[in-house]
């Protein structure tokens, strides 16, 4: 089964998002910041990341740097799932690694076709 | 609603719109039409049968038909059609072309325009290999309603999610506050018409590649095998007719054959069928992330309420 890491500071949101990504066949863990995510990955990387951008301690795209520069830190796809949804933002996250893009407000049908669209699910 | 008007209705819709409405569809007559019902004040749905009974009212008749035929689109729908478009498709054209350099594609269901964009931005994308090439992609439908939304090309944030390649989107489209517009650029390679599949298409020209994608399955099996005929008419002889995933030509014409290992592409019966290109499974180039993102800034950030974070309360959306 492959691994996703819900990284929110909204206990809301990861906890929908768990249940979207359960039902889509992932086992998944929770970090609240980026700081925290960055600890689960020193000790195993996902195979997806969905990755809020505004978070205290350190922020998504900080993150999302920091595991791009890792050995192996290339591996899982990210997704960013935040409220930026200004074209320039999301032009600076790709350019950070991203794979894909969520713009909140999200369903299970967007997380579903982001997924595909990122090569995570069939 | 009574037998008779049920009836009626099948019979209206048949006529018009080649739409086969089975006995088991009742609820979609219920939540098309009291929409319109409402909108229209006309009390419930047995007066709105009474109103087209009369035959006089024909923006009434033209809403209904629009309703009951209007159905979602996005973009990159199912995936499949548009890696074969760019993978297997486009590569057998630009060679049987290569004289001409013209490429002529009809988008038979063409609804808000999400297919037809989707074409013209693989297009753009294999720039390379359709190097001073020229394409044309029409867009038919028929419903003048969603036609022009396709013209305008203008999405939300919601319907630019499912099925676009983020990369596209910052690549093609241009942002309009809450909402996303497809650049001049691609809008302008498309052409939208009104047109029903019911009509001749004698004016329609020749076609390489027909996309009719989840037409078929509204229709009856008479309505289907004619539509079929007609369409093979109208495609070039090494031309490709792409049908929905739930459609198939088996069974219902000799006119068209599956094409070996591509899933939903059918081609001409004889010559084109006789020499089947061969498959690729070569990307584009230009369809890689870092190829979409020349030229872009960034800016301040938006942040929202967390409880705005998660799309309610249709019934094929998650509830908190």
């Amino acid at each position: 089964m492959k691994t996703c890491l819900v990284v929110d500071d909204s206990s809301v949101i990861r906890k929908v998002a768990r249940r979207i990504l359960e039902d889509l066949g992932f086992v998944v863990s929770e970090a609240e910041d980026g700081d925290t995510a960055l600890e689960a990955c020193s000790q195993s990387f996902p195979d997806a990341i969905l990755l809020d951008w505004n978070m205290p301690r350190m922020d998504g795209l900080s993150f999302l740097e920091k595991v791009r520069a890792l050995p192996g830190g290339d591996a899982p796809k990210v997704v960013f799932c935040t409220t930026e949804n200004d074209i320039g933002k999301i032009a600076r996250a790709l350019r950070s690694g991203a794979d894909e893009y969520i713009m909140k407000p999200f369903d299970r049908e967007i997380v579903e076709a982001k997924l595909l669209q990122a090569g995570l699910i069939a | 609603m009574t037998p008779a008007d049920f009836s009626f209705l099948q019979s209206f819709l048949k006529t018009r719109s080649g739409l086969d409405l089975a006995a088991d569809k009742q609820y979609l007559i219920d939540s098309r039409l009291n929409p319109i019902v409402r909108k229209r004040q006309l009390g419930d749905l047995a007066n709105l049968v009474r109103a087209l009974r009369t035959g006089t009212d024909k923006a009434l008749e033209n809403v209904v038909v629009e309703a009951m035929t209007t159905n979602e689109s996005f973009f990159f729908r199912d995936k499949t059609p548009f890696d074969q478009f760019r993978d297997t498709i486009v590569p057998a054209i630009a060679k049987s072309r290569a004289s001409t350099r013209k490429l002529r594609i009809w988008c038979a269901a063409a609804s808000t325009g999400q297919e037809p964009y989707s074409l013209a931005m693989i297009i753009k994308e294999m720039s390379g290999t359709l190097a001073n090439w020229s394409s044309e992609i029409i867009g038919t439908d028929l419903s003048t309603e969603v036609l022009e939304k396709a013209r305008a090309g203008l999405y939300s944030q919601f319907e630019v999610q499912r099925g676009l390649p983020v990369q596209m989107l910052v690549k093609y489209f241009e942002q309009q506050g809450e909402m996303w517009q497809l650049n001049p650029a691609i809008r302008a390679m498309v052409q939208y018409k009104t047109f029903n599949l019911l009509d001749s298409f004698s004016g329609m020209g020749q076609f390489d590649v027909i996309f009719c994608r989840n037409v078929l399955i509204y229709f009856d099996a008479p309505t289907k095998r004619d539509v079929l005929a007609r369409m093979a008419r109208q495609l070039a002889p090494d031309g490709f007719l792409v049908l929905g995933a739930a459609e198939t030509v088996v069974g219902l014409t000799t006119d068209f054959v599956p094409m070996n290992g591509c899933r939903g592409v059918y081609l001409p019966t004889g010559k084109g069928a006789a020499a089947q290109p061969q498959l690729k499974a070569v990307n584009a180039p230009g369809l890689t992330p870092s190829s979409a993102m020349s030229g872009l800034s960034s800016a301040a950030a938006k942040p929202t309420p967390a409880a705005s974070n998660v799309l309610p309360l249709t019934p094929s959306r998650f509830r908190t």
